[in-house]
């Protein structure tokens, strides 16, 4: 070996080399409307990475581009290394996806389905295999007409494993599910995390969020308004607590200005006829606030705490609830 | 264990073929259908002998010309009181009226090809009975052999329209289906090679192609002992390039669409000038002399007229030259233009 060669420059900086996802700058316009506005994402091999946001945030469109189902007007894409319109062909065969709204065919059973899907893949899992890691083997007979939103949202995720990928999309998975079924997929997700899988999801249900990803990253009107963990997100809000109440009989809410000051307390929000307290200590905050009621004479129509969650990190970012912004 | 390689073709078309038997009402379709209505035409249509003239005589005081008519063959007899006359050359119940005179008067619609006929045979019936003398010697040589009967002229447009109906909807349906249902975008998530999946709609029709072609021509066979003069297999030959070239069209005008509703608009317009036009159950040399170049270009004329060819004709490939060519030209254009223009979402 010759001292006098130069050293070779590596192939990847470190960062890079664990990166399954990286997208910068990424814009995509409808018309008037722009869906995706400048937006950034680096998701690390092995996360679990959502994106939440409430509807028309922009989400879907995002995950699509990074997908290759859509192109977009600005900005790069970089897949597992690879990029779109060069290594299609690979990247199909990595890439695991279900999309929100895909209906297979009514007739076709849940084996027939996963059998055409495995077809498609040069490797991956054998049908009987992805079924019951799935739940659905003693569905596999049952034509897809009959199964429950559940087990056709399992089925798609199925289809989406079948072909062993290295990342995962997974686009509103839960959406429209009972509590039981939405268990029963997070827990399938977990395990296919736990064999060192990547996944990309969108949700706008913040309890999900919090229960399966590692980092989030909160979209609002097409850009990224905040990342971190779901517990840094919630650190950030200076406070652990949220205070809720509201007057009997629409009485008027006493003044946030007046509400401020209280001890414990962090931040005021008046949504219609309901004010929310972000509060670091409840055991101050909730005397004090009796107290100034109190001397108004008024009574409460309820009072309510809970644990600060996504929810209202949205909301103090945003001034708007995830679900009717 | 390892499985065996699973190969996405053999898949998808397994899927098609398992969706259309799955779907009753589409195999009523594509199978029953074409088979009930050979049977209610050539039933309609068939020639035992040729039907009688039905003629009125108005009842009148001493005339013999109901007399003279009993017995003549392919005559019957129906007496009319004057006040009917009209009404039953309305209704249909006769055909001609013959007035007693003299002179003899036949009253009839001349536009109506079925009076003129009852008026030339009992004209020629009483003229013989008075005495009338030919002048020319005759004998008729009546042709009631199969191959030139309707239903022998019938079966290849059936067949054709057959062919037509099935290709358009089988493809044109399914598509849009899976497009309207997002699978077609699911599918294109996949690795799957985008050109098998078309090819597995194209194989899957072909199978139910040679199903049902042979049920109809062993239908016809059977029950009216239809059968083509030419080569077996260049009807196949023909069944074959027909199912492509629509097929082509079906899958041309599913290229775009996304209901169901639009689709089946699309599909009506492009079906129903050839229904008109093609000569499947009336010759299209009716039409007007300026139609006929446009009605020759239409896919369904060009199977039609080379099937009726073979089968009426004996016809061999050299004799349907263009109408080959002119299917050809159809299946290429349609593919080439569907791959081009294809919408996967």
């Amino acid at each position: 070996m010759s001292g006098s060669a130069p050293a070779p420059t590596p192939a990847a900086p470190g960062a890079a080399a664990d990166a399954a996802l990286r997208c910068q700058g990424l814009v995509k316009r409808y018309g008037d409307v722009t869906a995706v506005d400048g937006l950034d994402l680096d998701v690390r091999r092995g996360e679990c990475f959502g994106l939440l946001g409430p509807n028309g945030a922009g989400k879907t469109t995002t995950i699509e581009i990074l997908e290759g189902l859509l192109a977009a007007d600005a900005g790069t894409v970089d897949v597992l290394g690879l990029r779109w319109g060069r290594d299609d062909r690979q990247l199909r065969e990595r890439l695991g996806i279900q999309l929100q709204e895909t209906q297979f065919s009514d007739k076709l059973t849940v084996a027939e389905i996963t059998r055409l899907f495995r077809s498609f893949y040069a490797r991956g899992r054998a049908v009987d295999e992805i079924l019951a890691l799935v739940g659905l083997e003693t569905k596999r007979d049952a034509r897809y007409v009959s199964l429950s939103g559940g087990q056709k949202q399992r089925l798609a995720v199925a289809c989406a494993l079948v072909g062993a990928p290295d990342v995962l999309f997974l686009d509103e998975p839960t959406t429209g599910l009972d509590p039981q079924s939405r268990r029963q997929l997070w827990s399938l997700l977990e395990g296919y995390r736990a064999g060192g899988g990547t996944i990309l999801l969108t949700t706008h249900y913040m309890d999900e969020a919090e229960a399966l990803c590692d980092r989030v990253a909160v979209v609002d009107k097409g850009k990224v308004i905040a990342l971190g963990t779901p517990r840094e997100l919630i650190r950030s809000l200076g406070a652990e607590h949220v205070v809720e109440f509201a007057m009997v009989d629409g009485e008027p809410l006493p003044e946030p200005d007046r509400l401020r000051p209280l001890p414990g307390v962090r931040d005021v929000r008046v949504q219609g006829p309901t004010c929310g307290l972000v509060a670091s200590e409840i055991h101050l905050a909730i005397p004090a606030l009796l107290d100034l009621l109190g001397d108004r004479r008024t009574k409460l129509a309820f009072l309510t705490t809970h644990s600060a969650t996504l929810e209202d990190v949205f909301m103090h970012l945003t001034g708007r609830h995830l679900r009717d912004a | 264990m390892p499985e065996p390689r699973l190969i996405p073709i053999v898949e998808l078309t397994k899927v098609r073929l398992r969706e259309f038997l799955r779907e009753p009402e589409a195999v009523f379709w594509v199978f029953a259908f074409p088979l009930l209505m050979a049977f209610a035409l050539g039933v309609a249509f068939r020639q035992e002998r040729a039907k009688d003239v039905v003629v009125g005589v108005v009842r009148a005081e001493g005339s013999t010309i109901g007399q003279q008519l009993k017995g003549a063959p392919g005559v019957r007899v129906r007496p009319l009181e004057p006040g009917d006359v009209d009404g039953a050359l309305r209704r249909g119940q006769v055909a001609v009226v013959l007035i007693p005179g003299p002179p003899l008067v036949y009253r009839f619609d001349p536009s109506r090809p079925e009076s003129r006929t009852a008026r030339l045979v009992v004209d020629d019936v009483l003229q013989r009975k008075a005495g009338r003398v030919e002048p020319i010697a005759t004998r008729d040589a009546d042709v009631v052999a199969p191959g030139s009967r309707y239903i022998d002229w019938l079966i290849p447009g059936l067949l054709a329209m057959n062919i037509m109906g099935t290709s358009l909807w089988s493809i044109g349906f399914s598509v849009v289906v899976a497009r309207s249902r997002k699978l077609l975008k699911r599918l294109m998530a996949t690795p799957m090679p985008r050109a098998q999946y078309l090819a597995s709609h194209l194989l899957a029709r072909l199978v139910f192609l040679v199903l049902e072609a042979a049920a109809l021509l062993v239908f016809a066979y059977v029950a009216f002992g239809v059968a083509p003069a030419g080569s077996i297999a260049l009807v196949a030959g023909l069944v074959l390039l027909g199912a492509l070239a629509f097929s082509g069209l079906g899958l041309l005008i599913a290229t775009r669409a996304t209901t169901i509703e639009g689709v089946s608009g699309w599909m009506n317009i492009v079906m129903m000038p050839m229904w008109l036009l093609s000569g499947v159950f009336f010759a299209s040399s009716n039409f007007p002399e300026v139609a006929q170049p446009f009605i020759r270009l239409l896919p369904l004329t060009a199977l039609v007229d080379a099937l009726r060819g073979v089968f009426l004709d004996g016809y061999g490939p050299a004799a349907i030259g263009r109408e080959i060519a002119t299917l050809t030209v159809y299946t290429v254009a349609t593919f080439a233009l569907s791959v081009k223009l294809f919408r996967w979402r």
